[in-house]
């Protein structure tokens, strides 16, 4: 999707590469392509490019992935920020 | 009395005869009688109380019982459906019920694809499949589509281990495979799918589209069809949810908006909430539209990354349409006024559409929401006073 590109250096998302076996999960997880394996580690070819679906971390057998999933929506993000403030109780944030 | 119900209650005790049974009707063509010619006779598979589905073609015998077989094309319902969920009419509850079907003629050694319980998501699948033989399981996700149930958590690792159980899909197919969307993977894990069920994991395209070149290519991705992409048509068939998701706030604030036009120097006048109503009533629509269909259709040809950002531009350039449009009748700082409000909604309603694109960050939707919801609650303000302002100058002029 390199046509569509969103605010930069916001991800969450963060590789460990000591953990790393390269298995190949997150690269074919990833609907962004954001991830490519490289001598057997995986490696992160667009950070931007990261939505923080969460795909990758849910699905890396040894947990080297770790980012803070969500839905970017603003009306579940409006929500989120009324619970916090105790303005609203209801726990069901809707989004899409 | 009592004895008459003892004996029906225990006549329902009894073992239900699921098995149709079949007994010779007469033939109703030769009786010449009241109304018109009688319909075919009921299928083996009706049952009191249940309604066949029209996609639902015959049912095929496996070990774990009729699998429902159904049709690839769709029919009528499922058009006027799929238009009536496109168009936000009961968008909530367009779902089937979830277990097992198929499509073709599959054997043991057919695929199996895993979809959601929303009828869109199942019906697309459907009819991406066309003279493919394969099972396809149905998760119960409460209706919700594959990609925003994976986020929401319906579409989930158990519920997958839950309706291989459930169906008992192991006595089905000898292979272990099963292949699921892509997109579900924020909510299924592969490798705990494996340890739970012995079924092994293996992503499917993130369109259905792809479907038929995936299981050509043995099973393997290409990376274009493993990567999302968002075009014109896919943001044009969500202008009407977006626009659906409006309409009724957008009624409290035309009133609102009617009772601010009136304010002037005679406190309240009828005739002003009318005529200025009118202008400010057009102000607001055309900053809707701005930012629930210009910027969706428009959104990759707008300047700047964030949401509000693009919104402002469309809802100001929204806004001097209309100025121009009713030219005499609008004064500076009116003017003033109307651009502010068609830019403050328009870049509300396109930073709320960050929720139905596939590339928005939540980080980076809450950066810019930080910034842009301060900015456009004083745009509003400011709006409002310019257009009351306006108001009492006009007054002193005539
Ligand atoms: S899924 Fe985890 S272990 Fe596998 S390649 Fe990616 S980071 Fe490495
Ligand atoms: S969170 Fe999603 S978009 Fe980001 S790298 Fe992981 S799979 Fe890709």
């Amino acid at each position: 999707m390199e046509k569509f590109r969103y605010l930069s250096n916001v991800t969450t998302l963060h590789l460990d590469s000591e953990l790393c076996t390269g298995c190949g999960m997150c690269e074919s997880v990833c609907p962004h392509s954001v991830f490519e394996i490289e001598d057997r580690k995986a490696k992160i070819l667009d950070q931007d490019g990261c939505m923080e679906c969460g795909a990758c971390a849910n699905n890396c057998p040894v947990d080297a992935i770790s980012v803070t999933p969500g839905v970017g929506c603003a009306a579940y993000i409006i929500q989120a920020w009324l619970k916090e403030t105790g303005l609203k109780q209801d726990s069901n944030a809707q989004c899409c | 009395m009592k004895d008459h119900l003892d004996e029906s209650g225990a006549s329902f005790g009894k073992e239900p005869r699921l098995q149709p049974i079949f007994i010779s009707q007469p033939d109703p063509s030769e009786e010449v009688c009241c109304g018109p010619p009688a319909g075919p006779p009921s299928g083996p598979f009706e049952k009191p109380g249940y309604k066949l589905l029209g996609f639902v073609d015959s049912f095929l015998q496996t070990q774990a019982g009729p699998v429902p077989k159904v049709k690839t094309r769709p029919g009528l319902s499922d058009v006027i459906g799929t238009v009536a969920v496109r168009l936000g009419i009961g968008r909530n509850d367009y779902k089937i019920a979830p277990g097992l079907y198929c499509i073709g003629d599959p054997d043991d050694s057919s695929p199996v694809m895993v979809t959601a319980n929303y009828k869109l998501s199942f019906d697309t699948l459907r009819k991406d499949l066309e003279e493919v033989s394969a099972w396809v399981l149905v998760l119960d996700t409460r209706g919700i589509n594959v990609w925003c149930a994976a986020g929401k958590g319906t579409f989930s690792t158990d519920e997958v281990i839950r309706l291989i159980k459930l169906t008992h899909l192991d006595t089905i197919v000898k292979h272990r495979n099963l292949i699921l969307p892509q997109l579900s993977a924020t909510g299924v894990s592969a490798t705990r799918v494996k340890k739970a069920s012995g079924f092994s994991v293996i992503w499917g395209p993130v369109r259905t589209n792809d479907i038929k070149l995936f299981l050509k290519n043995g099973l393997k991705a290409e990376k274009s069809w493993r990567t999302v992409t968002f075009s014109f048509v896919e943001r044009f068939v969500l202008v009407p949810v977006e626009l659906s998701l409006v309409i009724k706030s957008a009624l409290w604030i035309l009133l609102a908006v009617l009772i601010i036009s009136g304010i002037g120097p005679g406190i309240f006048s009828i005739s002003s909430s009318i005529s200025r109503g009118f202008i400010a009533a057009m102000a607001l629509l055309s900053g809707i539209l701005a930012g629930a269909v210009a910027v969706p259709l428009f959104l990759p040809w707008i300047p700047f990354r964030a949401f509000s950002v693009k919104g402002a531009i469309m809802g100001i350039i929204a806004g001097l349409v209309v100025v121009f449009a009713l030219m005499e009748e609008i004064q500076l700082v009116s003017t003033i006024g109307i651009l502010l409000l068609t830019a403050a909604v328009s870049s509300y309603l396109a930073m709320n559409f960050t929720g139905a694109t596939p590339f928005t960050s939540p980080s980076g939707v809450e950066k810019e929401m930080r910034k842009a919801i301060p900015l456009q609650a004083a745009a509003i303000l400011i709006g409002i006073s310019a257009w009351v302002i306006d108001s009492f100058i006009n007054k002193g002029i005539t």
